[in-house]
Formats: structure tokens, C-alpha cells, sequence
């Protein structure tokens, strides 16, 4: 798309996000800048309620900032778009449709001619490895490949960006592995930039280019590290586990605080 | 092995046994036959009242027809003809209407003060309104029904959008869908086990109604044939009508769950059928 080279994709420039419940003012988001250029892989780190999901949803456009402005591509988000495929934990694929139809809701959507939307179908189906499964109904298939299924319906729009809010939280240990390895493949192979929401440490090591801490509540950016170990990444190397340390320090103080947060609630109420 | 059989002959043991102490309170002479009659009577009376009166002739018209010729085939689909007619004018107004208002606030506010009081009056009380509207025969009869069909169409469509789980509303709109297509292929598919549950429960409600407005308005149909052999105290032949109309329920009904698995396989509900 039409960007002048190296600039940013997704621009967040001082966003706030203050809601109100019944008379009180919370503020989620406080003071949020970050730069993330094309082809990137940024992972949001954070404790629960350190308003992670609530900064991608900002950018995803479903719930736009109370100050600030988030630009993508250079033009300010005012709506939710397909420059912006997103993939959920919980998965949200359509049970109503088969795997392909999934992946070619998207195309649809854009008016493309049905042969084109077909190969792009068969395209991504091979990529994914679910050529078996294509006629097959979601609730025919493992949490492992109903994330599959997610992804390939996001790539199926051929936007530059993608937003991923914990896609793997749900699922176990070793789907989850092999998922993300398979993140990794095709952001090498298709170039894309990955915002992705987790609270997993090892996660956000084992992906990232660069990983941004967030306090608790109100959110801000605790700490933004680059990662330059090289990929594959060792999770059981001295480097690694050197990173994985100092991040946990870092989280651990906003678990504290959130904690403390949580009983002084408990107190009052 | 005894495990299957048992499992063969449970289903149809209560009946059995229903049927014998019924034979038993006949044969004993302990309740009057026209009050009860006995169960070989009934079943006289019923294959009576379903074979053909008149020897086949095929001047007439094909073996089917004749076969269909005796009164009870012609009373059930009279019947069935005014189920079918009175579901899909109930459910073709209540389908819209429904969708409007579980899709729109406006909508839903407008109407549903006033739906909110016809809902609970039973369409028989409609009965005196309809005949003074529509007279006898099938048009009163037909208008019943489709009150009848109409209310658990609306309710379960007006739930079913309204209960279109948020998240895949949210994946329509990032994937760039209109306001069109979001309800055309999210809502709509999103809502459709409610809608089915709704069509189940209307056409139930279609078969109960049929039967009450056969007996006031109409001189044919089942509910007309079980008031007729009570007025000459015909009671077999009105519990034989009975029985027609249980076996008839059940297998529409078995029309309706076959159908909505069918096009709902794909509905974590109905996982096992």
C-alpha cells in the first residue's frame, strides 16, 4: 500500500482511554506512544487489567481511544477495517460456515471475482496445512485447528497488519508451541506486521522483536525491550532465560500492585 | 444380545400393558362400552373409518387416490392443509417482524407493548372475533392457526437475533462488512436454531389450534370428526379420531426435528443426532 518507506504502520501517539462506570472514572490507558514500523513483531506484555486487549481494541478500531490518535498506514483509525485482520483467543470463527467458506467470508466481503477467491482459499488451505479439513464445520475441529482456521481467514484479506489479542491462551502447551512456530513461518514468509497481546513471558520472548511491558492500571509503556536473540530462539539458553528473568521482575511489580488493588477493593466492599 | 431386546421391547411395554388392563376393564364388563368401548372395537372402528368406502375403479382415478379416498385420510389432510396454510401465514408475518425487532431498539420499543398483551391471549379466545370476521369454513379456521403459529415464531426469532453472540459481530466488521451483509450473514445464520425452535413450537401450537377450530367452524377435519361421533355417542370412533391425531402430531413433529438437524448440523447443540 501507499506508505513512504520507513514510516510506521501502526503510529500510537498519547492515547488515553477513561471509562466510566456508574459515576466513576477508570482510566485504562494513560499517556500510550509507540511506533511500530512495517514487517514488525510487537508483543504487548502485561498483568491482567493493564488495559493490553483494551490498547489492541483501540487500534482494532472496535473501541476508539478518549485522547490521543492512533494512525495505521498514516490515516487515523475511526472504524474497525480489514487493513487490520484480527484473530481472537476465542477463536470467533463463523460455526455456521465450513473451514473455506471461513476463509472466503473475507474475500467476499471485497467483491472479488470467485475464482480468484477460490485459488486464494486453496492457497491459504495448503499454507495452513488444512487441505483435509475444508469441508468441515468448526465444531468438528481441535482449538489448535480452529486458530489455524482464524489465521488463514485474517491472511486471507493480504492486509500488512495483523492483530493478535492471547490467539494461544486457550489452547495447550504443545498446540500452542507448534502455533507458534507456525506465526513465526509465515511472518517471515509474508512480511506482516504482528501486534500481539499476551501475558506470557516465554511468549512474548520466543516471538517478539520487541516486547512492551505495561504498568497496571492506569496502562502505560513500563518498559519497551528489544529482543535480538536470534531466531529459532533457544528457550532454554542463558540469554533467554536472562531476558525471561528481568521481564518477570518487571511484571511481578504490577502483579503486586494489582494485587494490592484487588484487596484494598475487597476492603471497601 | 438380551440387552438389545430389552432395549427393543422397553419402548413399547407401557403401552402394551395399557392396552391389556384397557382389554381387561372391557372385557370384565366393569365400565359401560359406550362409555369406554374395548380396544379390538376401537381398531375395528378405526380401519373402518380409514379404508376406502367404495371398491377401486380405475375410471376414477388412480390407485393412490383411491387409496386415500376413505373419510380419515380425506379429514387429515383437511387438517393438514389448514396446519400448513395457517404455520406459514403466522410464521411468514412473525419471521420479519421478528427479525425487525430483535435487530432494531426502535423497532423492538414500538411493538412490543402492544405484542407483549395479545401474546397471552389464547387463540381461542379469538374464536367468537374470528367467525364474526371471517365467518365459517377454512378462512376463520386458518386465522386461528396462524395466531397460534405466529407468537412462538416472533418471541423465539426476536431472542434468537437479539442473543447473536457480540464477538462475531466484531469479526464481521474488522473482516469490512456492511451493515447488509452483517445481518444477512451473521445475524440471519446466528439466530437460525432459535428461529427453528420457534417454527417447532409454532407448528405444535398450529396442531392443537386446528383441532379446536375444526370443532366450531368447519364440517370436516379430525377436530370436526371426534365432535361428530360424539353427537351420535360414537365413542369409539372418537377415540380412534384421537388417536389419529396423536400419531399425526408425532410424525409432524419428527418432520420438524429431522429437518431443523438437518440444516442445523452445524450447531454445537446438535451434536449427538
Amino acid at each position: 500500500m501507499g506508505v513512504p518507506n520507513g514510516s510506521s504502520h501502526i503510529s500510537i501517539r498519547g492515547v488515553q482511554k477513561v471509562f466510566r462506570t456508574g459515576g466513576q472514572e477508570v482510566a485504562a490507558l494513560k499517556d500510550i506512544d509507540l511506533e511500530i514500523a512495517p514487517g514488525e513483531f510487537v508483543c504487548l506484555l502485561g498483568p491482567s487489567g493493564c488495559g493490553k486487549s483494551t490498547l489492541l481494541n483501540a487500534v482494532a478500531g472496535f473501541s476508539l481511544p478518549t485522547g490521543g490518535t492512533i494512525d495505521i498506514l498514516g490515516a487515523p483509525v475511526t472504524e474497525p477495517g480489514p487493513d487490520r485482520g484480527m484473530v481472537f483467543q476465542e477463536y470467533a470463527l463463523f460455526p455456521w460456515m465450513t473451514v473455506e467458506q471461513n476463509i472466503a467470508f473475507g474475500l467476499q466481503i471485497k467483491g472479488q471475482p470467485k475464482a480468484a477467491i477460490r485459488e486464494k482459499v486453496d492457497q491459504l488451505l495448503t499454507l495452513l496445512h488444512l487441505h483435509d479439513f475444508r469441508k468441515r464445520h468448526p465444531k468438528d475441529l481441535s482449538g489448535g485447528m480452529r486458530q489455524r482456521v482464524a489465521i488463514a481467514r485474517v491472511l486471507a484479506l493480504d492486509s500488512p497488519i495483523m492483530l493478535m489479542d492471547e490467539p494461544f491462551g486457550a489452547l495447550d502447551a504443545l498446540t500452542r508451541r507448534n502455533l507458534q512456530d507456525e506465526v513465526l513461518r509465515l511472518w517471515m514468509e509474508l512480511k506482516k506486521t504482528i501486534l500481539f497481546v499476551t501475558h506470557s513471558i516465554e511468549e512474548s520472548l520466543y516471538l517478539a522483536d520487541r516486547t512492551v511491558v505495561m504498568t497496571y492500571r492506569p496502562g502505560t509503556v513500563k518498559r519497551d525491550l528489544r529482543i535480538t536473540l536470534p531466531r529459532p530462539r533457544d528457550v532454554a539458553s542463558a540469554e533467554f532465560n536472562a531476558l525471561k528473568k528481568e521481564l518477570s521482575q518487571l511484571l511481578m511489580e504490577e502483579q503486586t500492585r494489582h494485587n494490592q488493588d484487588e484487596f484494598r477493593g475487597a476492603a471497601v466492599d | 444380545m438380551p440387552q438389545k431386546l430389552w432395549k427393543a421391547l422397553s419402548g413399547i411395554l407401557v403401552p402394551l400393558a395399557a392396552i391389556a388392563f384397557w382389554q381387561l376393564l372391557s372385557s370384565k364388563g366393569w365400565v359401560n362400552a359406550t362409555i369406554l368401548p374395548s380396544p379390538m372395537q376401537v381398531l375395528t372402528r378405526w380401519w373402518a373409518y380409514l379404508r376406502p368406502l367404495d371398491p377401486f375403479d380405475p375410471a376414477q382415478g388412480p390407485y393412490w387416490r383411491w387409496l386415500l379416498s376413505g373419510e380419515l385420510p380425506q379429514d387429515a389432510m383437511g387438517s393438514l392443509y389448514r396446519v400448513l396454510v395457517g404455520f406459514f401465514i403466522g410464521a411468514g408475518l412473525a419471521l420479519p417482524l421478528g427479525l425487525a425487532m430483535g435487530y432494531s431498539k426502535l423497532v423492538n420499543g414500538l411493538f412490543n407493548p402492544l405484542i407483549q398483551v395479545l401474546r397471552p391471549i389464547p387463540p381461542i379466545a379469538y374464536i367468537p372475533l374470528s367467525i364474526l370476521w371471517f365467518g365459517l369454513g377454512n378462512p376463520p379456521a386458518i386465522f386461528l392457526i396462524s395466531i397460534g403459529a405466529f407468537f412462538p415464531v416472533l418471541m423465539n426469532t426476536v431472542t434468537g437475533v437479539q442473543n447473536v453472540d457480540s464477538i462475531y459481530l466484531r469479526v464481521g466488521r474488522n473482516l469490512g462488512a456492511g451493515r447488509f451483509t452483517q445481518f444477512t450473514r451473521i445475524i440471519l445464520p446466528a439466530a437460525t436454531p432459535y428461529i427453528f425452535t420457534g417454527a417447532r413450537i409454532g407448528m405444535g401450537t398450529a396442531f392443537i389450534v386446528v383441532i379446536v377450530s375444526e370443532m366450531i367452524a368447519v364440517n370436516n377435519g379430525l377436530g370436526y370428526r371426534i365432535l361428530e361421533a360424539r353427537e351420535y355417542l360414537w365413542s369409539d370412533k372418537i377415540i380412534a379420531g384421537m388417536f389419529t391425531i396423536g400419531l399425526l402430531g408425532l410424525a409432524i413433529d419428527t418432520v420438524m426435528s429431522r429437518l431443523s438437524a438437518r440444516l442445523l448440523r452445524w450447531h454445537r447443540g446438535l451434536e449427538q443426532s
